[in-house]
């Protein structure tokens, strides 16, 4: 893999949020959400980026692919300078990058029907395409993501949880990106469900191709879905490496105690683990 | 004697849309001490199932059955009655604890309320009191801590809070509604540990409902798996896991992504079970 050019290069991305600084005219201060971090992604891989609430994932997926300005960093997209990009150059970016979110129907248009939000980003990308041919990609992609064509005139609130994250899941693919920014795309779903969806995603991704930037805060979802892991902590890299290798073999004290603390579905083995975290805990203190 | 003994519990929601049946037969008891499971996805009835002993139904819901604590039957009890039962030998626990908390009050007005209402102790001994179950959650600087305001908590502090709150009047049954589902993963390791520790060292029993099977695999003696209102299996917790007999438990087990076991394929629940069962 290692002499392939990656197609995002990421590099020393770092974020700052001006924040008040408590009190009454205690004025503002800065808040370094992300520091300084920096990593590759080759075509058709899965990077996981675990970390927990408030450790920056979300921002730093963002400020990657420019939807929010990082305060220093480059992102290299095949080549291309995305923090140098154009509105215009920007937008045409969208089509190779897409995004799903955590929250399925907050994220859908309540007033727009399945059809018509499946089939908007053709509109914006590729407005030459007629409707005739837009209706018939968008049917094509609902049976691809495991909806039905009869499904193309309801509303997100007539669908699942599950159905409504499989309809974020067939607009972001519509244009055929290269890139999908999964932002905790399956943690609000139930475990039933949430292994459909990762499954889903698993075999698109195999068919198309595609590249995705998987951020969970649960590291065995990441591991299952994804080659490479970072592990992130306020805001920095503490462990970047094999997803199996991280699991197995952690390095760094925080990823220890991350993975000690993820419940395992079994009786005996949680007992040890109670231990080990027994353990963790009176080193730490 | 079993400490609570729910029997053929039915819960009824009227909604515009007609009756929708959350809790359609659950029975389970629960000895002095003793720990049992519910586990269930959204929807599956357990929360509902738990917040009817308690009188905590929303008004369009009637439970229906029998539920015998320490020899009384407390389903239904007019609210003057259940007041009684509830915090003082029935806690609870919620999910979200800034919103079980008053924003407007100092934690410390917050628990010697409790104690002052049902213990009828007097103001100092009841901060004192707070302070010592604060400390018992592993609240560091807990008699300084006890004068913050809820805001001035993490999440994981504000869900010990909760849990010190509860336990106040060392009730004999601890109810706790998905208690780590809004933390972190090494948050919620830390709070589990603190919920198995203090069932050993207050004898406390405790219902923990949770769609979490991990979770469930190292705290409780019993579980209990709901699906659409109804008991899947209902066994020994080591029994459970070691040979799950229903295939929606199976089911369930298989489509969660292991640390310890990697597998290429997920397996999704199959819900074929249903179709035999209407049948039957």
């Amino acid at each position: 893999m290692s002499e392939r050019e990656p197609i995002l290069k990421v590099r020393d991305i770092s974020v700052d949020f001006s924040i008040p600084a408590g009190g009454l005219f205690g004025g503002r201060k800065v808040l370094r959400a992300v520091k300084n971090v920096s990593f590759d992604l080759y075509q058709g891989e899965t990077l996981g980026i675990v970390g927990e609430s408030g450790c920056g994932k979300s921002t730093l997926s963002r400020a990657v692919i420019r939807m929010l300005e990082p305060t220093s960093g480059q992102s290299i997209w095949m080549g291309h300078d995305i923090q140098k990009m154009s509105v215009k150059e920007l937008v045409a970016l969208r089509k190779d990058i897409q995004m799903i979110f955590q929250d399925p129907l907050a994220s859908l248009n309540p007033r727009m029907t399945a059809g018509a939000i499946i089939g908007e980003p053709l509109l914006i990308h590729y407005s030459e395409i007629g409707k005739v041919e837009r209706l018939a990609r968008v049917i094509a992609m609902m049976e691809k993501v495991g909806l039905t064509a009869d499904m193309i005139n309801r509303y997100p609130h007539e669908f699942s949880g599950g159905q409504c994250q499989r309809i974020g899941i067939a607009r972001a693919l519509i244009t055929n990106p290269k890139l999908i920014v999964c932002d905790e795309a399956v943690s609000a779903l139930d475990v039933s469900i949430r292994a459909q969806v990762i499954n889903l995603l698993m075999d698109l991704q195999k068919e198309l191709g595609i590249s995705l930037l998987f951020i969970s805060h649960d590291i065995a979802v990441v591991r299952h879905i994804a080659q490479r892991v970072m592990v992130l902590y306020f805001g920095e890299v503490v462990e970047m490496g094999d997803a199996e290798q991280v699991v197995m073999d952690p390095q760094h004290d925080y990823t220890k105690k991350l993975i000690a603390s993820v419940p395992v579905p079994d009786p005996k083995v949680e007992m040890e683990r109670r231990e080990l975290r027994r353990r963790l805990r009176k080193a730490a203190a | 004697m079993a400490l609570l003994e729910v029997k053929n519990l039915k819960v009824d929601f009227e909604t515009t849309d007609g009756v929708v049946h959350a809790v359609r037969d659950l029975s389970y008891s629960l000895e002095k001490g003793g720990t049992i499971a519910i586990v269930g996805e959204s929807g599956s009835g357990k929360t509902q199932g738990a917040f009817a002993l308690l009188g905590l139904l929303p008004r369009n819901g009637k439970a229906s059955g029998s539920v015998i604590f320490d020899g009384h039957e407390i389903l239904n009890l007019p609210t003057r009655q259940m007041n009684r039962y509830r915090a003082e030998r029935i806690g609870i626990i919620f999910q979200d604890p800034m919103t079980s908390l008053n924003p407007y009050l100092r934690i410390s007005r917050q628990m010697t309320e409790v104690l002052e209402h049902h213990r009828g102790m007097s103001h100092s001994a009841a901060l004192a009191e707070s302070v010592r179950f604060l400390d018992a959650v592993r609240i560091p600087d807990a008699a300084n801590r006890v004068r913050m305001y809820p805001h001035e908590f993490s999440g994981g502090m504000r869900q010990r809070v909760m849990i010190a709150m509860a336990l106040l009047c060392q009730p004999e049954l601890l109810i706790a509604d998905e208690p780590t589902t809004a933390l972190d993963v090494t948050v919620q390791a830390e709070i589990i540990d603190l919920l198995v520790d203090l069932q050993e060292d207050f004898g406390t029993a405790i219902i923990l409902i949770t769609h979490d099977l991990g979770i469930v695999a190292g705290t409780c003696e019993d579980t209990l798996v709901m699906f659409g209102g109804q008991v899947m299996e209902h066994r020994k917790t080591l029994d459970l896991f070691a040979n799950p007999q229903h295939p929606y438990t199976q089911g369930l087990m298989a489509a969660i992504p292991r640390l310890d076991k990697k597998v290429d394929r997920l397996s999704t629940v199959s819900y074929e079970f249903m179709v035999g069962e209407r049948q039957a």
